[in-house]
């Protein structure tokens, strides 16, 4: 067993597009001048005949992809999570959603969240999963380390269905061996604890490994879930952790409105009602450093390990 | 391998054919009480034509993967396209009487395989040009040698998409592959398109790398010669803007903005078919 890989999760993109390729999946993926930042580029490289870059055209490339889809290959699409969902979600919904029940096309977006850093908030995609989670057939997943971003790209190239796969554009901490196993839909306990549970998806899963070691300095058991599938969600994990825990916290780079949190409220309200506080960005931002962004959205330990003390005094 | 071709159909017999689907036409929209007409009716030739001398397709086989495919990218003309697809044989011609009727196939907009020989889902205007690239490059990696037509309407050349498409068909070398058709009918949802927004689409395909084939688009040996020159061999991407008149062959809806969207009454539908019989 190796160490975890510390890597962007959009460095995992292509791996993941090359270990489909060996595993006899009829792959092409398609670019929109972003490539060198998407690292679909390294793809191209190893297998030009399956590789396209359509220019700064996002629309036309979904279409495209649909069009690959159609005729039976299994299309990925790459570019940014400001631009792909953000500038072709039409094209997505009338292209990609509803022929067929949904073409099997796979979107790969990255630079998601507010650690794009730098560029400002026009780059930072806030808003995306909430959008792709409207769209019935797709699966939506954010992963959390570069193993588990390269088993998610593999797994969706397996599927029949339309895909998103929101990858990140800074180096964060290994968290899976390549012993680990991605299953779609299916929430990985990280560490157990019985008082509240912490439930996180992409970077900020790293956030709440640190925000449970905090907590468990004041003898606070917080259990930690990554929530790598968004849609469909696991629902027992919820379900098990309300029961067990009484309390929720979700952490995104996202608004709350329309992500991970509200996905997971919703099962808490249909099934087993608990407190629950909702961590992610509900403003737009500004340009910075990813870790400085990371303080200034405090989107930090120190504030999930605030929001866990808030929802546990809430119990009742 | 399946027939790809008939025999090729008599410009007399092909414009038979344009009269029933004319007159399909009509009695879809009306009994639905809604619909679009006129730029069903302004597409009757280039669908006919295309259809039954130029489309390589096995209505029996709808799947066929060598098949040539058509994209309605002008996703509203269902009523021309669920009457061609009809006609030509992929399913009965009954289907056409529950047209936008619940739990039909036949949506308003199309619906990709809800009915055999519906190749991709519209409604949203711009989109069809992409989805036959994509289509098309499929083809080629598979090395199969199929057509993409896509049917476009001059209203539609507003959106955006289709001139980043347009620039793509020539840079991906698709000159054989993919074939591009605008109905040029000159009006749009809210009125004349030289009001709402002046295109020209002739000099814009040109500007991006197409050659032009321009011809009367109710002309029916004309536009069966626009298609056979459109797939000679070239590299260079072909496009007919077939100058058309919305809402041909009736006459209060020709080249009437009223009749983009509408459904004739009962008596305008006797009126309608009378003179579609009559070949105005």
């Amino acid at each position: 067993m190796s160490e975890p890989v510390s890597a962007a999760t959009r460095e995992a993109y292509p791996a993941g597009l090359l270990q489909l390729v060996e595993d006899g999946v009829d792959v092409v993926a398609i670019d929109a001048d972003l490539s060198v930042s998407t690292m679909g580029y390294q793809f191209g490289d190893k297998h030009p005949s399956r590789w396209q870059t359509v220019g700064v055209a996002e629309q036309n490339m979904v279409g495209i992809a649909a069009g690959f889809a159609a005729a039976g290959k299994t299309p990925f699409i790459a570019s940014f999570a400001s631009f792909l969902p953000g500038r072709c979600f039409d094209q997505l919904r009338t292209s990609v959603a509803q022929p067929k029940g949904g073409l099997s096309v796979k979107v790969v977006a990255s630079h998601g969240g507010v650690t794009v850093g730098e560029d400002g908030m026009s780059a930072q995609a806030i808003e995306d999963v909430a959008l792709m989670t409207t769209l019935i057939p797709f699966d939506v997943i954010v992963p959390a380390d570069y193993e588990q971003a390269k088993q998610a790209v593999v797994a969706v190239g397996k599927t029949q269905k339309p895909s998103y796969v929101r990858t990140g554009r800074p180096k964060v901490a290994g968290i899976y061996t390549t012993d680990y196993r991605f299953e779609i839909g299916k929430a990985d306990m990280l560490r157990p604890g019985t008082d509240v549970t912490l439930i996180a998806c992409g970077v900020l899963v790293g956030v709440a490994l640190k925000a449970a070691e905090l907590l468990a300095n004041e003898s606070v058991s917080a259990r930690v879930l990554n929530m790598a599938t968004i849609k469909p969600i696991d629902r027992e994990a919820v379900i098990a952790a309300a029961r067990e825990t009484g309390a929720i916290v979700t952490a995104e780079e996202h608004q709350t409105h329309g992500g991970l949190g509200t996905a997971v409220a919703r099962v808490l309200v249909e099934t087993t009602p608990a407190p629950i506080e909702f961590v992610g960005v509900d403003r737009y931002g500004t340009s910075g450093k990813w870790d400085q962004l990371l303080d200034y959205f405090e989107l930090t330990p120190a504030r999930l390990a605030q929001a866990a003390r808030d929802a546990i005094a809430r119990k009742r | 391998m399946s027939t790809a071709l008939s025999a090729a159909v008599s410009v007399d017999e092909l414009k038979d054919i344009a009269k029933r689907v004319r007159a399909d036409i009509v009695r879809m929209v009306h009994a639905a009480q809604s619909g679009h007409p006129g730029g069903s009716l302004s597409a009757v030739e280039l669908g006919v034509a295309l259809f039954w001398n130029h489309l390589r397709c096995d209505t029996a086989n709808p799947a066929w993967p060598a098949r040539d495919r058509f994209v309605l990218s002008k996703g509203h003309a269902t009523p021309f396209y669920y009457s061609v697809l009809a006609e030509r044989g992929f399913f009965s011609t009954e289907l056409l009487s529950g047209f936008r009727q619940l739990g039909t196939p036949l949506q308003g907009h199309p619906s990709m395989n809800a009915a055999p020989g519906i190749e991709m889902s519209g409604g949203s205007l711009g989109q069809g040009l992409s989805f036959a690239i994509g289509q098309a490059l499929a083809g080629r990696l598979d090395s199969l040698d199929y057509r993409c037509f896509v049917l476009m309407g001059d209203g539609e050349l507003n959106e955006g998409q289709c001139w980043e498409a347009a620039m793509a068909v020539p840079h991906f070398g698709l000159g054989d592959r993919v074939i591009a058709m605008v109905d040029r009918n000159g009006i749009q949802n809210d009125g004349f398109a030289d009001t709402i927004m002046k295109t020209h689409p002739a000099e814009m395909f040109r500007g991006f790398g197409w050659k032009v084939i321009e011809c009367d688009g109710h002309d029916m040996a004309a536009v069966d010669a626009a298609l056979t020159e459109a797939k000679r061999p070239a590299d260079q991407p072909r496009c007919i803007v077939a100058h058309t008149v919305k809402g041909k062959g009736v006459s209060f809806m020709e080249n009437n903005p009223g009749f983009h969207g509408k459904a004739p009454t009962a008596d305008q539908l006797v009126q309608a078919l009378a003179e579609i019989e009559a070949g105005l």
